[in-house]
């Protein structure tokens, strides 16, 4: 297949990018990514998880140069992705594909399935018209969708299935990293656990690597090996999955946690106290963004922004708090019991 | 929970049609269930169960053309309010039973300030002066806990962020003290810390003012932990009901069992999430006998052919609509 320069791994380096507002009273910026750093081993999903604002989506679309960061490096398999033009930009790009949270907004109505899925083969492949057609029945096949419905128009299916084909529309160019961007936040629950089988399969069939970018931590407990939980641009936790919610060592990673509604009223206990909202990019508070909201913050926190920093073998936080914050599960409870 | 207590809310056989090219369809069909003083009762379902059409019907709310209550009865304080006239309705709608919605932006009037805006539906309900209604707003603000009320009386919708903007509609709502709420996904399309915030606001606001709430929702998280009774909706039907404790220890409908089973869990790993195959039945094309029979594994031919009433299941107060659910709940 491809001449492989590096072992397959997607790595991040303090990736940066700014917006700029240019507004009646001059220009506002707003920092949506700051510093941000991470690691996808080949084969492996990485999730990020953050509420609205935090720069989650900014990451997904900046690390394909849907939108071109400020700085940091971006290098993929051993090729830097920033550096590349033309022709080798056009290659790696073959070998990143996205898939978004919205099928129905991500798929031309005018065009049939077929023109859609068949589109990026003629850019991107010299193969004949028969090996396109091919290529694109086979990944139909693979989403779990009938051959015949290439020929339709993306109204004339289910939110679940419109999904599948955005699914369809990133894997025929058989990629080695897909970055899901929400990919199944919009669906049911009984139609979210279908996409999810069909993303865990086609990891372990292709030996893809994942970047999923997702608020829903049952998704991403259930989906991604490792997790970064990302908070007004930067990251403030990282480490396995598992360990990450069961022992967060970021007090804003526990309160993630503990909001997360848990589908057991048993685990219903005292709500914690949850003070304010997530401030806003554009004017973010000095030292730990985090602060303002925490209740173990002192005096350091306001001042001095904390680094994200290597706690034990596998897990990292940008936290002073000497304290690991490490609360076992239980829920938080809301109702009169 | 007995039903000795008049329910504050009583749907009897309440049936909504929708139509489709010149034929009627149900999308809510002959749903029967009460909501008692101070309760919250979750109705939990899929994308096209019927449940917000359920609200939109309490409240007559659907559009005049294409949508009908075809049967059944709401009942309220004694009168059934599908036989009411458009004016006692109005008299009805905000005053003794108020709602909000998933998305406050689109209910909220973009041109107003927040604070002439629920002064406005306090003058409307209640009456009395200008300076009555703008104070009881700003205590509305206060009691729904937005910071600095005093300057915010003054913004518009926009200024606010989203979770603010779910408070303000929920301050409004509040306005006229109104003895039912019925909460249409309210907390969707909120952040989970803000959702926390708003939900346990709900719960406190509700003990405060002696409401009964109808909250609906597709998240099953949620519901484990506001609802005191659970009604899980297919098709426009209910499947099962019963108390939250119940429905999550012990659930009897296989929909009920496969939602929980296809649900992925923060706090705990789900390896064997699994997948209902299909999808929710168009409105057009339910099928015959139990509408859940085609994505069912435990269908047995009679489930294709006869529809299944919602009958106890053997424990009090646990309803649920499937004759052939394995003894003891479904695992």
């Amino acid at each position: 297949m491809t001449t492989s320069l590096g072992n397959g791994d997607f790595i991040v380096r303090n990736l940066s990018k700014t917006f700029v507002r240019h507004g009646g009273s001059g220009a506002r910026c707003v920092r949506a990514v700051d510093d941000v750093s991470f690691r996808v081993p080949k084969g492996t999903s990485l999730g990020l998880v953050g509420e609205s604002g935090c720069g989650k989506s900014t990451v997904a679309r900046a690390i394909l140069r849907l939108i071109e960061p400020d700085s940091g490096s971006i290098v993929f398999d051993g090729i830097d992705v920033r550096a590349a033009k033309g022709a080798a930009l056009r290659a790696l790009r073959r070998r990143m594909q996205i898939v978004f949270q919205d099928p129905y907004s991500s798929l031309n109505p005018r065009r049939t399935i077929r023109q859609t899925l068949e589109e990026p083969l003629r850019v991107h492949l010299r193969i004949s018209s028969k090996e396109i057609r091919e290529k694109a029945e086979a990944a139909m096949v693979e989403v779990g969708l009938p051959r015949e419905a290439l020929e339709r128009y993306p109204h004339e299916f289910s939110g679940g299935q419109r999904q599948r084909i955005g699914i369809a529309r990133a894997l025929v160019l058989d990629p080695e990293l897909v970055v899901a961007d929400e990919a199944v936040s919009a669906l049911d629950v009984s139609v979210q656990a279908q996409i999810l089988r069909l993303l865990e399969g086609l990891r372990e069939r292709r030996g893809l690597s994942f970047l999923f970018v997702s608020h829903d931590l049952g998704v991403v407990r259930h989906f991604c090996d490792r997790v970064c939980v990302m908070y007004l641009g930067r990251i403030v936790e990282e480490g396995p999955t598992v360990d990450v919610f069961d022992r967060p060592l970021h007090p804003y990673t526990r309160l993630l946690r503990d909001s997360y509604p848990v589908p057991d009223p048993r685990a219903r206990r005292p709500l914690v106290q949850i003070v304010g909202e997530v401030p806003s990019a554009a004017n973010p508070p000095p030292g730990c963004g985090f602060h303002p909201r925490c209740a173990r913050a002192d005096g350091l926190c306001s001042v001095e922004r904390p680094q994200l920093e290597t706690v034990s073998d596998d897990r990292a936080r940008a936290c002073y708090d000497p304290e690991a914050t490490d609360v076992a599960w239980g829920g938080l409870r809301i109702g009169a019991r | 929970m007995t039903s000795f207590p008049r329910p504050a809310l009583d749907l009897r056989n309440l049936r909504t049609e929708f139509r489709i090219r010149d034929r009627w369809y149900p999308a809510v069909r002959n749903v029967s269930v009460s909501l008692m003083p101070n309760e919250t009762l979750a109705v939990v379902g899929e994308s096209g169960s019927g449940k917000s059409v359920t609200a939109l019907s309490i409240l007559r709310l659907l559009p005049h053309a294409g949508a009908r209550i075809q049967g059944g009865e709401v009942l309220f304080e004694g009168q059934d309010l599908v036989t009411l006239s458009e004016r006692e309705m109005s008299s009805i709608r905000g005053n003794s039973i108020a709602m909000i919605f998933q998305e406050p932006m689109t209910s909220l009037n973009p041109t107003m300030t927040v604070g002439d805006q629920i002064a406005e539906a306090i003058l409307i309900h209640r009456g009395g002066s200008r300076m009555q209604a703008k104070a009881e707003a700003l205590r509305l603000l206060e009691e729904v806990k937005i910071p600095s009320p005093k300057s915010r009386l003054d913004e518009y919708p926009h200024q606010f962020s989203g979770g603010m903007r779910q408070r303000v509609m929920i301050a409004m709502a509040l306005a006229c003290h109104p003895r039912v709420l019925l909460a249409d996904e309210p907390t969707t399309a909120l952040d989970v810390t803000i959702q926390a915030q708003v939900l346990s606001q709900l719960e406190e606001l509700k003990q405060a003012y002696g409401m009964s709430m109808l909250f609906i929702t597709h998240n099953l998280g949620v519901v484990a932990q506001i609802a005191d009774r659970v009604a899980v909706m297919y098709a426009g039907e209910i499947v099962e009901l019963a108390t939250v404790d119940a429905l999550f220890a012990k659930p009897m409908h296989p929909y009920t069992a496969a939602l929980l089973r296809a649900m992925p869990r923060a706090d705990r790993g789900t390896e064997n999430l699994e997948p209902i195959p299909g999808s929710v039945p168009a409105l057009s094309a339910v099928p015959a006998g139990c509408s859940y029979a085609p994505r069912c594994p435990f269908k047995e031919r009679t489930c294709l052919d006869l529809h299944p009433e919602l009958v106890s299941s053997g424990d009090p107060g646990h309803l649920v609509r499937c004759p052939v659910r394995p003894v003891g709940g479904v695992h």
